[in-house]
């Protein structure tokens, strides 16, 4: 289970380029569910994902992990819990090494990396195992390094690794953004096989609306560094891309207005 | 032929030097210049203990050690202080430059007569073979107890490499390849990535300094301005092993940056042998390794023009 309580993160504090992207976020996400994030860009996903992995501290907030407080825990050590997916399919693998070496170090994760061998002829069947379920031919070619696969096959292979060993929670930033529509789907479909097979707590980014209405069990929406909606059991199920539009928009139309009357208008008739 | 055996020697004590660049430039990306201050270090160290009538197998280990913490703090420099690797190595290397002549206590400092490791193996030679006996190698006399160093360098560095190459393919091993090749993902995988820096760096010039002792013990002396150009010289041995051997794997990489060091060092005696001036030496190296970083991108300019002319 992940508590964020009432984060809060400026960029470039004190300057003319201040940038409030948190803006006191809380949110609960109880074990195994999985959590779509929709927003505008500029809105605040990104950095609420990285402020969860530790990419840089928070300037206000407690982040609880499992009922621990990791709000102080540096980067590499929350990573022993989290797997992450970024948008570039080049961020989660090692390009020069080969996929057996890749999904080995996947393996270690939150474990003491001593002088044992990194692979070994009987780790080989464990990780052609592991790649069959993608479907891309990948059992075969465990040696190639990956720098030579295509995008799609790196994203899914990212995604194999960072959902190695069951982290306590996944992280995915829009990881099928950059790649084509076809391979987009693809790698869609793999999310949600694994997610639903081990039964994953995950945090997902997403530019798709489509994605958003027919994946997940709650849909949160940012807005301004915040959590501007939040739909989650019956409700979520019901969503429809149609819905989520008329929300966008009437957040635009909130912007058109000063920030003060907004507030008060929001807070008087809704 | 006997200079052709020399510079073998020289080209396998200098292997030394290649795999800490090796593990420095292309293991962890990082253009590692302490280098040109932990060699000296290494010879310097070497010089005075053996001098002061220290084993030289030990002098060869406190020189290790020592490298290994100039490249530590190298290390430390670059990930506590977030100063660029080349300004870190630069800051190291001239602190080492002080460092050295104090070991040394003067700039050149010669080791007549000291029982070193060259010296041993001589002996062991003689009581093998009898003093100065020659065989025929090739066709051509050479003095045996050259042999003799050469095996032995051979078989220690060869050794080295298969222990280099055992350890970068153990967990340990494997992380710190990544750490060079991704940062970002293997600390998405929950390593920390700065402490593989420190502990990366601090091995390769523990190479690089051990390297400097055997230098020093072969030549008689060890001398501050040893270093000078040591990087490139480790750079260019370890490119021309790429393009002998191929970077197909950890294994042929390791066994390409030795065999470039002894190519390139025989290379370099021909040409002073066909009457090059030995003060260019140094233009020739860094012309000959700018040379190599750009040729791979000019062949894929070339490729792809020609590509696109297929296509026209
Ligand atoms: N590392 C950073 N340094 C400075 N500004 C940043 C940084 N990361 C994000 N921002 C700014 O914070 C705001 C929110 O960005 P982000 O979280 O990336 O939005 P998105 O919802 O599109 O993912 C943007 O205005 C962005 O420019
Ligand atoms: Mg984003």
């Amino acid at each position: 289970m992940l508590e964020l309580y009432n984060i809060k993160k400026t960029f470039h504090s004190g300057t003319v380029h201040e940038v409030r992207a948190l803006n006191g976020v809380s949110l609960t996400l109880e074990k195994g569910s999985f959590v779509c994030v929709l927003g505008s860009n500029g809105s605040g996903k990104s950095t609420l994902l990285n402020a969860i992995a530790g990419t840089f501290p928070v300037d206000e907030g407690t982040i609880r992990l499992d009922g621990t407080d990791i709000t102080a825990w540096p980067e590499h050590k929350r990573a022993r819990h989290m797997g992450r997916v970024f948008q570039n399919p080049l961020s989660g693998t090692a390009p020069n090494m080969t996929i057996s070496e890749n999904i080995s170090l996947a393996l270690r994760r939150g474990k003491p990396r001593g002088l044992g061998p990194g692979i070994s002829h009987g780790k080989k069947e464990e990780y052609r195992q592991m790649v069959r379920p993608l479907n891309m031919d990948l059992e075969e070619r465990l040696d190639n390094p990956i720098g030579k696969l295509s995008g799609g096959q790196r994203q899914a292979l990212t995604l194999l690794i960072a959902s190695a060993l069951q982290p306590k929670l996944l992280l995915l930033d829009e990881h099928t953004a950059a790649l084509d529509p076809k391979t987009a789907a693809r790698v869609t479909e793999i999310t949600q096989m694994i997610i639903t097979r081990d039964s994953l707590t995950t945090l997902m980014v997403t530019h798709s609306m489509h994605q958003a209405v027919h994946m997940g069990d709650r849909l949160i929406m940012m807005h301004q560094g915040r959590v501007a909606y939040d739909f989650k059991g019956e409700d979520k199920k019901r969503l429809k891309v149609n819905d989520l539009l008329a929300l966008f928009d009437d957040l635009r139309r909130k912007d058109a207005i000063d920030p003060g009357v907004a507030a008060l208008l929001s807070n008087n008739y809704v | 032929m006997s200079i052709l055996i020399t510079s073998m020697i020289f080209g396998l004590i200098l292997s030394f030097l290649a795999l800490g660049v090796f593990i420095s430039f292309r293991v962890f990306d990082f253009p590692d210049i302490t280098v040109e201050g932990s060699f000296t270090t290494g010879a310097a160290l070497a010089a005075l203990l053996i001098v002061s009538g220290c084993d030289p197998m030990l002098s060869c280990l406190v020189s290790f050690a020592a490298g290994m913490v100039s490249g530590a703090l190298t290390g430390l420099i670059h990930t506590r202080f977030r100063i660029n690797p080349l300004l870190s190595g630069i800051l190291v290397m001239t602190a080492l430059y002080s460092v050295n002549l104090h070991v040394m206590g003067r700039s050149n400092l010669p080791m007549p007569g000291a029982v070193t490791l060259f010296s041993g193996l001589e002996k062991i030679s003689q009581q093998l073979f009898g003093q100065g006996s020659k065989v025929l190698l090739l066709g051509w006399s050479v003095d045996i107890k050259d042999v003799v160093i050469l095996v032995t360098l051979l078989v220690a560095v060869s050794l080295t490499g298969f222990v280099l190459r055992w350890f970068l393919r153990t967990n340990l091993g494997t992380a710190m390849r990544a750490t060079g090749d991704n940062d970002q993902m293997i600390r998405a995988l929950g390593v920390n990535t700065k402490w593989m820096i420190v502990f990366g760096i601090a091995l390769a010039n523990g190479f690089v300094a051990l390297s400097g002792a055997l230098m020093a013990q072969f030549q008689g002396f060890a001398d501050v301005q040893m270093g000078i150009g040591m990087m490139v010289w480790g750079l260019a041995s370890v490119i021309i092993g790429e393009v002998v051997v191929g970077r197909t794997s950890v294994g042929y990489v390791i066994f390409g940056a030795v065999l470039g060091s002894v190519l390139f060092r025989l290379l370099v005696a021909i040409a002073l042998r066909l009457g090059m001036n030995p003060n260019d030496l140094k233009i020739i190296t860094a012309a000959f390794v700018f040379i190599a970083l750009i040729l791979p991108g000019l062949m894929k300019r070339r490729k792809s023009l020609w590509g696109r002319k297929k296509y026209a």
